[in-house]
């Protein structure tokens, strides 16, 4: 049974974006951006460029015919800067030309004058400068400053976590066409196709129904693509409406890059107490959010952080402190984990140091305060269905931690400048939208008069195989072949009102409405057969491999002749249906409530070797117990937890963002920004499927796996730590991500 | 007479005057909208556009993996080019299958650059392993997978293809439909092809291009360029007496692969692996490092620590000047603007030579040093005779640590001397803090890596704790 997607993939005969062929006449648009991170512009000249031949238009924030802001949750967001620029590649003009190249070069005859003013790119600086976006969101419960006093053991320090570039290997783009009766078609690579209409509307100064936005596939987006597709789609939707023709917008990497948001740098103090024991009694926690020039998503994205400060664990007395401070970065953005790694992290950070205080095992701290049933969160939900436990017990018992203990202590005795480490790194992560609204989806189900299904959702398929997974619903519903299903592209006038393609939810979400509409045509299929073939009302009708069959006995018609029978009866063979999760609320003034409609579990253990000579390490293995639900769809289940658990290393190891202070990106292309290749993935990957897993919650009992395996990731970090401890036992290391082979050599030599 | 470019696309005859800069990537996108090949990052680190290049050699038609982005239509002249559409047939091929069986591809935007690298693997090589095979792939980034699954692919597909003795590899490729059957008539249509005549003046000359594609694409378009080629007839690396030359036209998978070369180092295969990637190295040359003078050029440091002295023409004259002498600046060399860098040479290895080379980067493969350094040492009874140190990363341009040579000379090896040297070698440097590290740390690192220098060589004399 092979899946759809990867058939063409391997063929190369997938469209993106950029692929389409677009109308005679099309133009091509190109953006010129600041050059500095703060200040304003005194003039702005393009030296009679727009004359020249080829070149159709330069626009600039005054041709735009709406409002120019694109913020979606916070208006905070011009779309092209007008008299400030506030991080360093902003959007100021967008040439419009007739050929790509030409586009480009004439970015570099337009002469701009600015004023500078002094950058903020440090959170703690924007902090102390009173820069915050929303003010400060504060989650607890117990007492924390009671529960200090009945600590043993108490420790406090600094986590620092470093900016990672999305680097969808498609970058952001968009192609914008003129529609009669003055609307505008985009087909945008955007994870939020509803999000990006919207954002149009408003440039446009259109209401929703004259912006028709289509999205075939992403060539990835991991959360680069659910706010940050806007902006270009919006620059080629007002390119297009302006000039009456075609645009296409594509950004080149770099430009990509320099332009477009990463996952949020996070600064954070901790404070932890724990029995003699290891029993966590108190943790108090402030988050110093960088989060660019504009808010973006960064409230959720600082909740979600804040939902997840204390990880796998249960701790009774929380206070979690979190402030989105503004600096002149560009915004930062979703990012796989949506702010819960940074939390994770910390939360690692805290424990790993109470080990070394305590001079015990971190695991045995790690295992003492997972997760029971019913442990109640910080934010009042409680742990249900929690398989912290079970997964650890089970990574224990397939994995023997104790002999890799053993090998480990036997090698590095015996290595002198090669060590060995490893950790355990347990993981929860809560799924839904923590904004409840957004857990809603819809589904539009045809099936046409020859019995071939077309189906429409509002999820985008950007790698992650949820057009499969809805294929594999529908033909599960109707007991028809995969190939008589098609997943029509995610188009806004088909599926109205969508929520984005995140917070791991889509096939969830979409899953279930496509579940719904599915049954719904599946029922009136049956009462048909019922009153054709005048069964009575007692009789069992089902499908099974494309025929009908009363009470387990086929009745000699296939799918194809009863949908034209059907048909030809006119029986409405289309159906529409809206997916709500149930039991899901949150009070954002007292930040308590479910949250969640369900959480994710899981527990791995990495090991790792570094050369202490020379600073360089490699990741030998990662093994985990993960609780997938009860998948459906293991390859690509497989493959989501596998992608995910690399992009966790990277960002733990050799994924580093430096912007100088200056506001200027320095790893601004392939060539300085470097992510994991084929040499340094893990040697050994190991993905164990938890037995006996359920969720009602999600589609066919599956759980949700886009995001929760990339915080396994983060054991590299402390795997690494543990094997430079090996040869520096006395050396004291700073909870500094990404952990470079710099840090690393530095770590092992620097007096 | 029209100046034309005419080579095979896939299996169509393919004719054009268009700019001969203009990149094999645009070409195929915009000119023959072939789309399967994609653009990701036109700086040849991502693989995302890789195709293959297949030249006539005799009676077989080589192909090699190379980044279409930095690849110009002019040097297509007489070749095949073969995208992922070239490799389709009505069915999935294995490999195609493999993929799709192990879930090696998810967004499946990098998708066609893997499948075209492990074709080329197949086409190119006469053994075939699981390792080999997954090191083809080393110019390949997939942001989706983490691998794993592309591993396993490969795998499988390596273990169930095995080659004939009695069959050429294409014609046992295409048995396995691997490959369609008109591959087997390639061979015969590039014959075909008239030799073209270069007529336009020289403005730039660009050689593998593999930098200059990726900094000045653009301009290059509205350039005069001409591209350096090696003459067929003439050999890439060859013996003069003492000496061992090596034409500046030779790329760098030839420098890795050559019979001669590995005669003196026997690791030549693992030093020349951390460059670049196997596309990149198939297009970058020696005489192209060189020139461009980057500081932590790789096959500069390399032959910086062999003494290795540049033969630089012009017209008939010819000049020849010590590498270690040819930098004077930042990406400044002692070049006249007419002179071409046509040789390079350097003194084969005495007898009992010690060499060894050290580059460590932020990611292991595909990417720049932060620092790089070789060393060639000549001694007796522990005692040094002979000593070249170079180190990249470090300076404006790549270094001949000469006083730390001074100070090593006639010394006898033990980590007293190895620990005093180090510290000379931090009275040479002036390295600058930027994306590849800081400052801080490339001294560091520069420390660490002359130590491994000894460490490796002289295990019972050097180790790591007596001289930290």
């Amino acid at each position: 049974m092979k899946y759809y997607d990867m058939t063409r993939h391997v063929r190369g005969e997938s469209l993106f974006a950029d692929d389409l062929l677009v109308p005679e006449g099309t133009l091509f648009a190109s953006v010129f951006s600041s050059s500095i991170a703060h200040g304003k512009i005194l003039s702005l000249d393009f030296l009679d460029a727009e004359k020249l031949a080829g070149v159709k238009k330069i626009i600039t924030a005054k041709d735009i015919p709406g409002q120019n802001q694109i913020g979606g949750i916070i208006q905070d967001e011009p779309l092209l800067a007008e008299s400030e620029v506030h991080f360093c590649g902003q959007p100021i003009a967008v040439v419009i030309a007739e050929t790509q190249l030409l586009a480009r070069e004439v970015k570099t005859k337009i002469n701009i004058q600015y004023e500078e003013l002094p950058p903020v790119t440090d959170a703690r600086e924007a902090y102390a400068k009173g820069m915050l976006i929303i003010p400060p969101r504060i989650f607890s419960n117990g007492n924390v400053g009671e529960a200090w006093k009945q600590c043993d053991v108490i420790v406090d320090g600094t986590v620092e976590t470093g900016a990672q570039e999305h680097l969808y290997l498609e970058t952001q783009g968009a192609i914008a066409f003129p529609t009669e009766g003055n609307g505008i078609k985009i087909i945008s690579s955007t994870q939020g196709p509803t999000a990006t209409q919207r954002a149009a509307c408003k440039v446009l100064g259109l209401p929703m129904h004259q912006v028709e936005v289509d999205v075939m596939r992403l060539g990835g987006g991991f959360g680069g693509k659910e706010d940050q597709a806007n902006a270009w789609a919006a620059l080629a939707a007002v390119s297009a409406f302006v000039t009456k023709k075609p645009v296409k917008l594509i950004l080149p990497r770099q430009e990509d890059m320099r332009m477009t948001g990463k996952r949020h740098p996070y600064s954070i103090d901790y404070k932890i107490g724990l029995t003699k024991e290891g029993k966590i009694l108190a943790y108090e926690v402030t988050f110093f959010q960088n989060a660019g020039a504009a808010a973006d998503l960064s409230t959720p994205i600082l909740d979600r952080t804040l939902f997840h400060a204390t990880n796998s664990y249960y701790v009774p007395n929380v206070k979690a402190i979190g402030l989105c401070c503004r600096t002149n970065l560009p915004p930062n953005t979703a990012f796989r984990g949506f702010g819960g790694p940074q939390a994770m992290f910390a939360m690692e950070a805290a424990i790993y140091k109470a080990a070394d205080k305590m001079g015990i095992e971190v695991s045995i701290i790690q295992e003492k305060n997972l997760l029971k049933e019913e442990d109640e969160f910080h934010y009042g939900q409680l742990a249900e269905n929690s398989k912290a436990q079970t997964c650890w017990n089970e990574a224990k018992e397939k994995f023997d931690p104790g002999q890799i203990k053993n090998n480990i202590e036997k090698f590095n005795a015996e290595n002198k400048s090669v060590k060995k480490g490893f950790a355990f790194m347990p993981i929860c992560f809560g799924i839904s939208f923590t904004n409840t609204f957004m857990n809603q989806a819809s589904s539009l189900v045809h099936i046409y008069s020859d019995g071939s299904v077309g189906v429409s959702t509002a999820a985008v398929e950007m790698g992650q195989g949820v057009n499969e997974k809805i294929r594999l619903v529908a033909a599960e519903i109707f007991s028809i072949d995969k190939s008589k299903i098609k997943i029509e592209t995610t188009n806004t006038t088909r599926v109205a009102n969508t929520s984005p393609t995140a917070a791991s939810s889509a096939a969830d979400l979409n899953g279930k409405a496509t579940e719904l509409a599915c049954k719904n045509l599946f029922k009136r299929l049956i009462s048909f057969v019922k009153n054709e073939f005048n069964y009575s009302p007692q009789d069992k009708i089902d499908f099974r491999n494309e025929n009908v069959f009363c009470n387990d006995e086929a009745i000699g018609l296939t799918w194809a002749e009863l949908i034209q029978k059907a048909f030809f009866k006119r029986v409405n063979l289309s159906a529409h249906a809206h997916y709500a999760v149930p039991g899901i609320y949150f009070d954002k003034e007292k930040n308590k409530g479910n949250a969640f409609s369900y959480y994710s579990f899981g527990t791995a253990v990495i090991q790792v070797t570094v050369d202490c000579l020379r600073g360089t390490y490699v990741v030998d293995s990662v093994k985990a117990v993960h609780d997938f639900g009860k998948s459906f769809a293991n390859v690509i289940d497989r493959g989501q937890a596998e992608g995910a658990i690399m992009q966790g290393i990277g960002w733990m190891t050799m994924e580093e963002i430096i912007y100088n202070s200056d506001g200027k990106l320095l790893t601004d292309a392939l060539s300085t920004y470097k992510v994991p290749d084929i040499h340094s993935a893990p040697k050994e990957i190991e993905i164990h499927f938890l037995e006996n897993s359920d969720n009602p919650l999600g589609i066919f009992n599956s759980k949700a796996i886009g995001e929760p395996p990339l915080m396994y990731g983060i054991g590299t970090f402390f795997a690494l730590q543990n094997a430079m401890k090996a040869f520096r036992p006395e050396g004291e290391f700073q909870f500094s991500a990404p952990l470079t082979p710099e840090k690393v050599l530095l770590g092992l030599y620097k007096e | 007479m029209k100046n034309e470019i005419q080579f095979i696309c896939n299996d169509r005859e393919i004719k054009t005057d268009l700019h001969p800069a203009t990149t094999i990537l645009d070409f195929l996108r915009k000119n023959l909208q072939l789309t399967g090949t994609k653009e990701g990052c036109r700086e040849g680190d991502c693989g995302a556009c890789t195709v293959l290049v297949g030249e006539l050699d005799k009676n077989e038609v080589n192909y090699k993996s190379m980044n279409s982005c930095l690849l110009p239509l002019a040097l297509l002249h007489g070749k095949h080019l073969v995208t992922i559409e070239g490799i389709n047939q009505k069915e999935l091929n294995p490999l195609q299958n493999a993929f799709v069986d192990e879930g090696a591809t998810q967004c499946g935007f990098c998708t066609p650059g893997f499948l075209m690298s492990l074709t080329g693997y197949f086409l190119s090589n006469d053994t075939f392993s699981v390792e080999s095979a997954i090191n083809s792939l080393d110019g390949n980034i997939c942001r989706c997978t983490g691998y794993a699954s592309i591993k396993r692919a490969v795998e499988t597909v390596t273990n169930e293809i095995k080659l004939s003795g009695t069959s050429s590899t294409t014609e046992t490729l295409v048995s396995l439909n691997i490959l369609p059957d008109y591959f087997l008539m390639i061979q015969k249509r590039l014959a075909e092809i008239k030799p073209f005549i270069n007529q336009r003046a020289n403005d730039v000359l660009i050689s593998g291009g593999t930098d200059l594609f990726v900094q000045q694409w653009e301009k290059l378009l509205s350039s005069d360029v001409q591209f350096l080629q090696r003459d067929e007839s003439t050999l890439a690396i060859w013996i003069e007496g003492t000496n061992c030359f090596v034409d500046a036209q030779t790329t760098i998978s030839e420098i890795k692969s050559s019979a001669i070369l590995k005669k003196y180092f026997l690791q030549l295969e693992d030093y020349f692996q951390y460059f670049g990637s196997l596309p990149i190295r198939n297009r970058a040359t020696v005489g192209g490092n060189i020139i461009n003078a980057s500081p932590i050029g790789d096959m500069t440091n390399f032959l910086l620590a062999l003494d290795a002295q540049l033969h630089l023409k012009e017209k008939n004259n010819e000049r020849v000047v010590p590498l270690k002498n040819f930098y004077t600046g930042y990406k400044q060399y002692d070049k006249k603007e007419n002179e071409i860098l046509s040789s390079v040479s350097f003194p084969l290895p005495k007898k009992h030579f010690h060499f060894n080379y050290e580059k460590v980067s932020k990611r292991t493969f595909l990417d720049i040093a932060s620092v790089n350094t070789s060393i060639y040492l000549e001694e007796e009874n522990l005692q040094i005779n002979e000593l070249h140190l170079s180190a990249g990363g470090v300076a404006p341009y790549p270094l001949y640590l000469y006083k730390t040579i001074d100070f090593l000379h006639n010394k006898n090896i033990s980590p007293q001397v190895i620990k005093e040297a180090a510290e000379i070698i931090q009275t040479e440097i002036s390295p600058i803090s930027d994306a590849r590290g800081s400052a801080e740390y490339k001294r560091l690192l520069l420390r660490q890596l002359f130590f491994a220098h000894f460490i490796k060589l002289f295990p019972k004399i050097i180790s790591l704790e007596e001289v930290v």
